[in-house]
């Protein structure tokens, strides 16, 4: 049985160019295509969560319209977030020794922490704070098992009094408050995952979690974006010209601050040129080219930064379809561009022998534990609960509640 | 009111950084109380680790590429057929470099087929225009700072008092973190078991009295090996580090590896 196995394992070996340690030589990556999945979702929630915050701690006005749509985006990716790690896992059962034996020095292992605090004490309680005048009123005109489920949700508080509505959206307020530190940290920590790795040049680098942490938040924008117009597509009504232009806007803005880093981190490699910049430079001009220089940098940054620029520049000129469609665009190829990244990323550290001498090709597997079937699947479920939620939480039929009149208790 | 008060606070505080401080040892107590019941080693009862401190070393200069080191350890470990070691052996083959080109030598060619467990075949490169070659076994480093248990997410791999980095599989998770961690590929997962694997210095022997089956086997004595708090004078291993300028793999990592190696070359990493 072992012999049969192993031989099928000894078949199917990567191809090598160059010298690579004998370990290096499997033949599937460790980390594929789940572990490519797994910072991406992570970063839409923080992204998603950034953008809603917006609304909340900056108030801005414009993107009222969205700030649910996204609050709930960033719910429905977030309860998906940690199911490529654990499919990955060659002991999927022995999870829960992460949160009940953690090595704090490992970033894996406090992430489980703050992905925990993250989901319960920020996301959840924000929710229901914002859901929960809703709750109560949904609960009354709406039948059967839906209103029970509402009515679930109210947790028992049916206070509706200007004072417990006022106190809801106090607590909202903080929440969103201490909210934007926890997604920075959520997905700051999936940066330092990859950035902690010294042994590993293409990973061990400081500027690793900030650049996580910027592009989480451009592909939430640009997430909220996307979702956002298909909606309001699929449910024949009209776009808020405000409000998309002012996502346009800090889509554009958070992009710009992202390039500028990431093209820093490049010059920096660059400058140095430290061990294993030639094998980098292999990375760059071989086994990356498609993904980084077409993905990454021409579709998923400079044609959206074109795109949304000469929006900022000329944006009375264009007439209102255009825009609409230019962001749209922008929007989806920032989705892309933020995929390819992480690809990058990912692959990228394991395209190279960590003996500096040699780089491997993998042939990606489909139907395997580690294949692009599990990782669809993983990546079209939040979209499935994100559905789910839209049709319980953000329903036409259900009129949203207008909070009562200003009262003391009003922050 | 406002003195008491104050008072009370400050005893308080002091009372606290008190116990703190007396809870320390205890707490240090119950922990390795703690690893000491849950952590699963190969090492007979009775073996005190904090009693040794291993040392590996690796005479380069001696190693003949004969293999036999990477096949006991694949036999006596059962590690699985295919790309999947503790130990190898690679080759290094400096030519000489192109006339007139200003080089000292020529590009290094580096190979290890199969781990070198079957030995090595001929040289491409026809004799004459070869400047040197030579052997250099590998293996786990025994860091003193281990990038894999800073990782390691459940503390399933850890370093024990007597140096050895080793590996609880009844709680390794297969994350395979550790093994992107470590500098030196010294690290698999086990495609069986599922979970990470890595050489023990044959932890099992060791703590028994014999040397770990690379070390035994060896016809060139390349590696030696011993306890540094029990090393007789005329041990070979006190020969090698007071004969040779030793140096480690990687150093500028500084992970402070315990396997120290003579007769390398800057191309070695």
């Amino acid at each position: 049985m072992l012999g049969e196995m192993t031989n099928i394992v000894v078949e199917a070996l990567p191809q090598v160019e160059g010298y690579v340690f004998p370990n290096e030589t499997i033949p599937h990556p460790l980390w594929s295509t789940l572990i490519v999945v797994y910072p991406y979702i992570t970063g839409l929630v923080a992204g998603a969560f950034i953008m809603a915050s917006l609304v909340r701690v900056f108030k801005v006005k414009a993107l009222e319209p969205v700030y649910r749509l996204s609050m709930l985006t960033a719910l429905a990716f977030l309860l998906c977030a940690t199911l490529p790690l654990l499919c990955h896992l060659g002991h999927p059962e022995r999870c829960y020794e992460i949160m009940m034996t953690p090595h704090l020095t490992s970033p894996m292992a406090v992430f489980g922490f703050v992905y925990a605090w993250y989901l319960m004490a920020v996301l959840l309680l924000e929710l229901w704070f914002d859901f929960r005048l809703d709750f109560v009123h949904w609960a009354k005109i709406t039948p059967g098992l839906q209103g029970t489920l509402y009515r679930a949700l109210t947790l028992g508080v049916t206070d509706v009094s200007a004072s417990s509505v006022g106190l809801d959206m106090k607590m909202g307020r903080i929440l969103s408050i201490v909210g934007i530190p926890s997604a920075f940290l959520l997905h700051g920590y999936v940066g330092f995952i990859f950035g902690s790795i010294k042994a590993n040049p293409w990973w061990g680098n400081v500027l690793m979690p900030i650049m996580f942490i910027l592009s989480a938040i451009v592909s939430g924008i640009a997430l909220c974006v996307f979702v956002y117009q298909f909606l309001t597509w699929l449910r024949r009504q009209t776009v808020d010209m405000n409000c998309l232009d002012a996502m346009a806007m800090f889509l554009f803005y958070a992009l710009v601050v992202d390039a500028v880093v990431e093209g820093l981190d490049v010059l920096h490699r660059g400058f140095a040129a430290e061990e294993g910049f030639a094998v980098m430079q292999t990375m760059i001009r071989e086994k990356l080219f498609y993904t980084l220089n077409v993905g990454q940098i021409t579709l998923g940054t400079l044609l959206p930064l074109l795109m949304l620029g000469s929006l900022q520049l000329l944006r009375r000129r264009v007439p209102e379809a255009a825009r609409r469609t230019m962001i749209f665009f922008s929007g989806a190829l920032i989705l892309l561009g933020v995929l390819c990244m992480r690809w990058n990323v990912v692959m990228g550290g394991q395209f190279f022998s960590k003996s500096l001498r040699g780089v491997m090709s993998y042939k990606m597997e489909f139907a395997g534990q580690e294949g692009w079937l599990v990782s669809a699947i993983i990546m079209c479920l939040p979209v499935v609960i994100l559905t789910i939620l839209v049709k319980l939480f953000l329903s036409e039929r259900l009129p949203v509640t207008e909070p009562p009149l200003p009262g003391h208790s009003k922050p | 009111m406002k003195t008491s008060s104050s008072r009370r606070s400050a005893l308080v505080k002091l009372g606290g950084l008190l116990a703190g401080v007396l809870a320390l040892p205890v707490a240090r107590q119950v922990k390795a109380a703690v690893q000491q019941v849950l952590v699963t080693t190969p090492a007979p009862n009775g073996y005190d680790p904090t009693q040794h401190k291993w040392l590996m070393c690796v005479d380069a200069n001696k190693c003949i590429g004969c293999g036999l080191c990477a096949e006991s350890c694949k036999r006596e470990n059962g590690v699985p057929e295919g790309p999947y070691f503790r130990t190898w052996i690679e080759r290094y083959v400096i030519p000489k470099p192109a006339p007139g080109s200003g080089q000292t030598r020529g590009e290094v060619q580096v190979d290890s087929p199969d781990g070198g467990i079957h030995g090595f075949p001929e040289l491409s490169l026809p004799k004459d225009q070869i400047e040197f070659s030579f052997f250099v076994p590998k293996l786990c480093n025994l860091c003193a700072n281990p990038p894999c248990v800073q990782v390691c997410p459940v503390g399933a791999t850890f370093r024990a008092p007597d140096g050895a980095v080793l590996i609880d599989p009844k709680y390794c998770i297969g994350c395979a973190f550790c093994v992107q961690a470590c500098p030196y590929g010294s690290r698999f997962l086990n495609p069986v078991t599922k979970t990470a694997e890595k050489c023990t210095l044959c932890y099992h022997r060791i703590t028994r009295g014999l040397k770990p089956a690379c070390v035994e086997i060896c016809p060139a004595e390349a590696r030696l090996f011993g306890d540094m708090n029990h090393l007789p004078a005329d041990d070979p291993l006190q020969k090698f580090y007071e004969k040779n300028r030793v140096e480690v793999l990687k150093p500028h990592l500084g992970t402070e590896p315990r396997v120290l190696y003579a007769g390398l070359d800057k191309e070695v990493r």
